[in-house]
């Protein structure tokens, strides 16, 4: 790891910390029915919708017809991405006149787009329509963003209320976390990424006459270039605060056009891990102990960073095959150096690293350089992170709620270790809390694991593996990994818009967001309806560096357990077979 | 279930005005207004023509001009309208191939012998990548000369103009625009 | 008081474990533990595809085939043997059990006029219905459990105690309950019958050490639901490397697809088969643990509970303090001195039987070598402890000496024109004030002095209190003393805070707002009128001298009526619970030597290059997966002492007890393995068997 990438780390992580707090307690604030900072602009708004949709903002709900509104919600927001798509022919704002998406990938990309995994079967500029971008993909973009923070809460109140039959209002937690949270970040951060040079017009793309003409794949010549553009911005900044991923053009966040300066990058970075880490924050302010929320948060970064580091010296070490064929990949004043095959020169290597770490920790699947290209061991620290659930930061409101399942089965056994009933946050933690958490941990990896088997043993999963060897295992792996657990992040190479992949994947998706999901409502819903029990000397602290350890072991020994021998079929054998290619 | 169906109708509707319609218009609005160069794509005119954009690369081939990261985009490269990576894994022997044809066009153009910066032999995520590392153009800085007798030093002064350090210091890389280097350079010899 | 225990391993009790673990491989058993059960089907498989291999050729050894297979088959039968042998240990208490309860003919009153039975009817003990009436007579044994109507009997309960002294039961009172199948020594007994035959505390106490209402715990339910999806994941993980293997072979073009033995070995290795073998036979030698300490549960429930106590609710008397208080201090008042007063107080105890007046003649003696005058001279009139008057005393030669509170001596005195000086007050209420009982001494209208009568905190109960701080227990101390008698006593014995005046009603309100807040609630009782207190607990330990109300309100009985018994409890509970998760814990952490066994032997002929992660270089794929599969079941048999004994708890903060387990059942899960198959691989080269 060079020092200017050290450096950018540290300002990174420094800043992103900087925020938790204040942005964390501006949301506790938000979703205990108090907004002081925006009361005086968006409460008439709010009001107005509430209104308009038929809400009554007092009805709270049991945990039952919190989880139906959410389906419903997911259902309702499903239908009409898949219509936008299938219609966008017919429909204004296509100066690119695209013609509608094929059934299967507009299946796969609504499926995709309502579970916030915004995994993308297509590319952006190639496919979607502005209209489509704007009405389907950004729409949920916010929306799915703003579900996942309800289920959080929801989950909390389970935790703070106590002999309650009732968890929020779904429609209350959802038009709130978009009006007070999500739309007026997104408000400030869209512009600052125009100022960087992030497209934002309604104007067809440009046509650019080449300064030297080039030839195509069939010899002919290719005198222009046609610059795609669009109201990308307006997406880009929702699409990182949502932890959605989804990018406007086909590869994401390393078009120059959607992610044009290392400013805007920074930015980018931090609008991903913003929300996530400070719900961490917002969580201790909820449960009255701000301790719970660091300790939580403690625990991600202690994951976070080494695999970071590992990564990063991954990449920076470069590709032996290059260097054999007189590449210099030795970082200086005056290149980045390393494995620079799918990275962009103005990012370098540790901004990539930092930014592979960062989309897979947070289920936020945008790519600012090719993962399908990292060297075999630095593309394992990103499969990796999805296929430990997206509990690390992870995406809005999922990964604090995934992370809590694994706070309780921590619980569970240190419980047992130490003699008591296990409880947490003063909530006994029974049978039924440990049935919900294992499902919930449980079908997710199941999806990744026999997703990836049937993939690779059918003829239409394998057709469209583009690497070779352990490599197209790594990719399958990968697509399986990001999907089951709503990351959206892929090893590019592999050919996934064929029905084939739309379907697998779109239904591996739907196991992913709403296999936790629904279990988490449940223990919500059983969390609160229980008694709440006071802390005593005999009951095991969460807050501590003994707990955060043990914290971190469950959910990497879970992770490893599980996919240790996949891994070593994929990426290790791999990194193995280059380490002895020399 | 029918009650929460028609709720969530009524809110998805809702938030797609709000979200879907008003807030990209909202943003476009002040885009347009505050920053239209680079709203529109950061457009470099020369006259009535437009030459490119700032913030995307095209192909180069030929010995006077800097040449810029290899594009897998396709049909050709630097194909703006499409943009895609190579995602060849580390073991692709696609990767080697790339990697060993630039370095014999590399040579073919004649550049000097020596460890090539990795950048000049590796595809960039994009496919767009404007820029090169200041160590790339270095290595190019010869060829280039040669091919357009100028003095290396006037070539090392252009791309000096073309370079873009670390942003506010710290941030990225530094990096020299290829294609604004080679429009200063044609604007250079035009003169 | 000699305690039902056998030796770990017994020379009876292994045989029939071992025949046992046979038996248990019938499939019903099998299906009630999923972990286990997946084993079973895995070992299954693997014979069948021995017998296969012997026929076709499948490019595997039939040999290292039928090695898997074998130990899959031990590692079922040890499972079995875990829970045999656990089993074993309860009936063998069971058993002399049993033996107290031979076919009993009772003698059953027809009469019907209470006190007047004249005829009765031997009827079998089997026949006995509630509400019967059956007279016991010495040398025989009672037939049920009951309450006594009428009598005074030494009844012998050594059969359910262990303890060989006879114990007093007579009607009334809170010493009535008798338990079937204890024996009258003397005297005799009317009894009414209270439970049916079978269901008296005997027979509950079998079927619990048996095993045979066993239910599983809430904890219990938890972690097996926790195992069956750990074992799933396994399940997964290994039934997907078959397609996974299939495609590396074609992606690298050379080897062959992984085996299923050896998936089905390193399926049974990752299961939790460590846990899943060993959780019912902990779950059983906690009860049995339980009985051994002579305490009957109700439910394997009410164990658990116990762990997780916080609030411990002990009477004062008998449990903190010896049973009575005793005198330790003369106090006289001004003009009296301090031998007058205590001959004045020994006279006025002469007659008290007593602790308290006894204690007060000894004190007189060791201080002032008093002794018992002639009391026929003297010609004493002893005046006996009344209600009304709340004073007892003695008239002689013409002089009224009384002792008692000192609000009763004071009305005394004063109807004989005398008063209550004003140091003799002072006295009285410094006497309160540190927790001790004053009694007041007065000749006729004068008052002599006070005598201090104080508590006595038993020895060693400040320890036990602090110990139980540690674990996290709040101790409560129950006393009928006033608030100021009260709270000098728990300052003296450490309790953490006391319910003074307390009365049934005032206990049963303390325990529900503790219970309200949130806490679990232990308490100990033994009268009728403890009895909704005791239904009210969390865990509720009756004791056997108490009355069949309060054992009926109770969901734990303790034989040897000993308060502090319900440390020992909260003990076991905890014990019960750190077994399980510390034995999990190490299931799991074994899990990556495994591994580091299992895979690169797997794909030794597909990825060669693999062989980096045999870390332990075993001699050979074969040798390694064989090691891992015995490994995995030695260290069931070897864990069997630690899930029948328990892991050790000692009273330390949660957080230490949690470092010190992960420490030695984590990180020790993690190295352990690595060593055993290392040791296993080198044995199996040895003889030459892989």
């Amino acid at each position: 790891m060079t020092a200017a990438g050290l450096l950018q780390v540290g300002i990174y992580l420094g800043v992103l910390l900087a925020c938790v707090k204040p942005l964390g307690s501006y949301m506790a604030k938000v979703y205990s029915g108090s907004a002081p900072l925006l009361e005086g602009v968006v409460g008439p708004l709010e009001r107005l919708l509430y209104r308009l949709c038929g809400v009554d903002k007092s009805a709270e709900m049991t945990w039952r017809q919190y989880a139906l509104a959410v389906l419903a919600f997911s259902l309702a927001s499903f239908i009409a991405v898949y219509a936008w798509q299938r219609t966008q022919g017919w429909l204004p704002l296509n100066p690119q006149a695209l013609p509608a998406v094929s059934p299967d990938s507009a299946f796969n990309t609504a499926v995709s787009f309502t579970t916030n995994t915004n995994w993308q079967g297509y590319g952006g500029e190639t496919t979607m329509s502005y209209l489509t971008q704007m009405l389907a993909l950004t729409v949920q973009n916010f929306v799915s963003a703003a579900a996942g923070m309800a289920v959080l809460m929801a989950l909390i109140r389970g935790f703070t209320r106590h002999t309650s039959h009732t968890i929020g209002n779904f429609w209350v937690d959802l038009l709130r976390g978009t009006l007070y949270i999500f739309l007026p970040l997104s408000l400030v951060l869209a512009p600052l990424l125009v100022s960087q040079g992030v497209v934002q017009t309604f104007a067809a793309s440009h046509e650019v006459r080449l300064l030297q003409p080039t030839v195509d794949a069939e010899g002919k010549k290719v005198t222009t270039q046609a610059i795609a553009v669009g109201p990308a911005a307006s997406q880009i900044a929702i699409k990182q605060l949502g932890t959605n991923g989804g990018g406007f053009f086909n590869v994401n966040s390393s078009h120059p056009l959607e992610n044009p300066t290392p400013l805007s990058n920074f930015l980018e970075l931090l609008a991903i891990l913003l929300i996530p880490a400070a719900l961490c924050h917002t969580f201790g302010e909820l449960v009255g102990d701000r301790r719970q929320g660091w300790a939580l948060l403690a625990a991600m970064l202690v994951i976070f960073a080494p695999l970071l580091a590992s990564t990063t010296i991954c990449e920076q070490s470069g590709n032996p095959l290059l260097a054999q064929l007189g590449a210099d990949q030795a970082a200086s004043d005056s290149q980045p150096g390393g494995n620079m095959e799918g990275k962009e020169n103005r990012f370098g290597i540790a901004n990539s690293t930092l930014w592979a770490v960062a989309t897979t920790a947070a289920s936020n699947g945008s790519v600012n350089s090719m993962h399908d290209s990292y060297t075999p061991l630095g593309g394992l620290v990103p499969m990796w992170l999805m296929q430990l659930g997206e509990v690390v930061f992870g995406g809005v409101g999922s990964g604090l709620y995934g992370m809590l399942l694994f706070a309780i089965v921590a619980v569970f056994l240190s419980g047992l270790m130490v003699g008591r009933t296990p409880e947490y946050l003063g909530k006994k933690l029974g049978a039924f809390e440990m049935k919900m958490a294992s499902l919930a941990i449980l079908f997710p990896c199941a999806m990744v694991l026999v997703g990836t088997a049937v993939a690779i043993s059918s003829d239409s999963g394998r057709e469209t593996i583009f690497n070779t060897g352990p490599h197209g295992f790594s990719e399958v792996l990968y697509a399986f990994s990001s999907a089951g657990n709503n990351n959206g992040s892929a090893f590019a190479g592999l050919g996934a818009n064929t029905p084939f992949y739309n379907g697998l994947l779109g239904l591996s998706m739907l196991v992913g967001r709403f296999w936790v999901m629904l279990p988490v409502l449940a223990i919500a819903g059983s969390l609160a309806s229980k008694k709440s029990v006071p802390v005593g000397p005999g009951t095991l602290p969460t807050h501590t560096p003994l707990f955060v350890v043990l914290l971190v072991a469950v959910v990497i020994v879970v992770g490893a357990l599980s996919f240790f021998p996949a891994l070593a079929l994929g990426p290790i054998v791999e990194h193995l077979l280059m380490a002895a290619a020399l | 279930m029918i009650q929460q169906l028609r709720t969530a109708t009524l809110v998805l509707i809702a938030l797609t005005i709000l979200t879907g319609g008003i807030y990209p218009l909202l943003v476009t609005a002040i885009a347009q207004l505050a920053f239209p160069h680079q709203a529109n794509g950061g457009l470099i005119r020369q006259g009535e023509r437009v030459a490119g954009s700032e913030l995307i690369g095209q192909p180069f081939s030929g010995p006077h001009y800097f040449w810029g990261r290899l594009s897998a985009t396709v049909p050709f490269p630097y194909n703006a309208a499409a943009s895609s990576g190579s995602n060849f894994g580390p073991l692709h022997p696609g990767l080697k191939e790339a990697a060993e044809a630039r370095i014999a066009a590399l040579r073919a153009a004649g550049s000097p012998a020596g460890a090539i910066p990795v950048d000049l032999v590796t595809a960039s995520a994009s496919g767009l990548d404007p820029h090169i590392s200041p160590a790339a153009a270095e290595f190019q800085v010869q060829r280039v000369a040669v091919s357009r007798r100028m003095s290396e030093d006037a070539v090392r002064e252009l791309i000096g103009q073309s370079t873009e350090g670390r942003q506010l210091g710290v941030l990225g890389e530094p990096r020299v625009n290829v294609l604004q280097l080679n429009l200063a350079l044609d604007r250079l010899q035009a003169k | 008081m000699t305690r039902t225990t056998t030796r770990l391993f017994d020379r009876k009790i292994l045989l029939d474990a071992i025949a046992a673990s046979f038996w248990k491989l019938d499939p019903r058993v099998q299906l009630r533990n999923p972990v286990m059960f997946a084993v079973y089907l895995g070992s299954i498989l693997t014979t069948i595809l021995w017998l296969h291999s012997l026929t076709a050729t499948t490019g595997e050894s039939s040999s290292f085939v039928l090695g898997v297979a074998i130990w899959l088959w031990f590692t079922v039968l040890f499972a079995n043997f875990a829970e045999a042998i656990a089993e074993g240990h309860g009936k063998a208490q069971a058993a002399s059990l049993k033996k107290s309860r031979t076919t009993v003919v009772a003698r059953k009153l027809t009469g019907s006029a209470p006190g007047k039975h004249v005829q009765s009817e031997d009827v079998p003990a089997t026949d006995l219905k509630i509400g019967d009436v059956v007279i016991v007579k010495a040398g025989e044994t009672i037939p049920a459990d009951g309450e006594v109507v009428e009598g005074v009997a030494s009844v012998d309960e050594s059969a359910i105690t262990g303890e060989s002294a006879p114990v007093v039961r007579e009607s009334g009172g809170d010493r009535s309950s008798v338990t079937g199948g204890t024996r009258v020594i003397s005297d005799w007994l009317v009894i009414q019958v209270r439970t049916l035959p079978g269901q008296s505390f005997l027979d509950r106490m079998i079927a619990m050490v048996e095993g045979a209402k066993r239910q599983k715990t809430p904890n219990e339910i938890a972690l097996a639901i926790l195992l069956a999806a750990l074992t799933l994941i396994f399940l997964l993980v290994a039934a997907t490397l078959l397609p996974y293997s299939i495609y590396s072979v074609q992606a690298s073009g050379q080897g062959m697809a992984i085996s299923l033995t050896v998936l089905v070995a390193l399926f049974v290795c990752l299961a939790p088969t460590t846990i899943g073998a060993l959780l019912s036979a902990i779950g059983i030698a906690g009860m049995n643990r339980l009985s051994q300490a002579n305490v009957i549960a109700m439910s394997g429930r009410a164990v658990e509970a116990a762990g997780d106590v916080d609030v411990l609710l002990l009477d004062k008397t008998g449990t903190i303090t010896l049973g009575n208080r005793q005198a330790t201090r003369f106090i006289p008042a001004s003009g009296t001195t301090e031998r007058e007063l205590a001959e004045a107080a020994h006279l006025a105890s002469m007659a008290d039987e007593t602790a308290e007046g006894r204690s007060i003649a000894v004190l007189a003696k060791r201080q002032f070598g008093l002794r018992g005058r002639e009391l026929e001279r003297i010609q004493p009139h002893f005046v006996p402890f009344s209600a009304r008057t709340r004073m007892s005393g003695v008239t002689l030669e013409g002089h009224e000496i009384r002792k008692g509170a000192a609000e009763a001596v004071e009305t005394h005195v004063r109807s004989l024109g005398g008063f209550l000086p004003e140091d003799v007050r002072a006295a009285v209420q410094e006497i309160a004030r540190s927790g001790g009982t004053p009694l007041v001494v007065s000749r006729d209208d004068l008052v002599l002095g006070v005598i201090e009568l104080k508590d006595i905190v038993k020895g060693g109960i400040k320890e036990r209190f602090a110990e139980l701080r540690q674990m996290g227990i709040k101790t409560v101390m129950i006393t009928g003393d006033n608030p100021l008698t009260a709270a000098a006593i728990a300052a003296e014995a450490g309790v953490d805070d006391f319910l003074a005046e307390a009365t049934p009603e005032a206990k049963l309100s303390l325990i529900r707002d503790y219970q309200r807040g949130g806490r679990l609630v232990a308490m100990t009782g033994d009268g009728t009128n403890d009895a909704p207190a005791l239904a009210q607990a969390d865990v509720a330990v009756a004791m056997n001298s108490g009355t069949q109300a309060a054992k009926e309100a109770g969901n734990m009985v303790d034989l040897d009526s000993n308060p502090t018994k319900l440390i020992e409890i909260v003990n076991i509970g905890k014990q019960l619970l750190m077994t399980r998760g510390s034995l999990t814990t190490f299931s799991i952490a074994n899990d990556v030597a495994k591994y580091f066994a299992i895979l690169p032997a797997a794909f030794a002929t597909t990825y060669p290059a693999l062989k980096a992660f045999d870390l332990m270089r075993l001699s050979s794929p074969s040798s390694a997966i064989l090691s891992a599969v015995i490994f995995n079941a030695l260290v069931i048999i070897a864990l069997v002492p630690l899930a029948l004994k328990g892991v050790a708890y000692r009273p330390v903060g949660a957080a230490q007890l949690l470092r010190n387990n992960l420490l030695v059942y984590g990180v020790g899960g993690l190295g352990v393995p690595f060593i055993g198959i290392k040791v296993i691989d080198l044995l199996l080269s040895a003889v030459g068997l892989a």
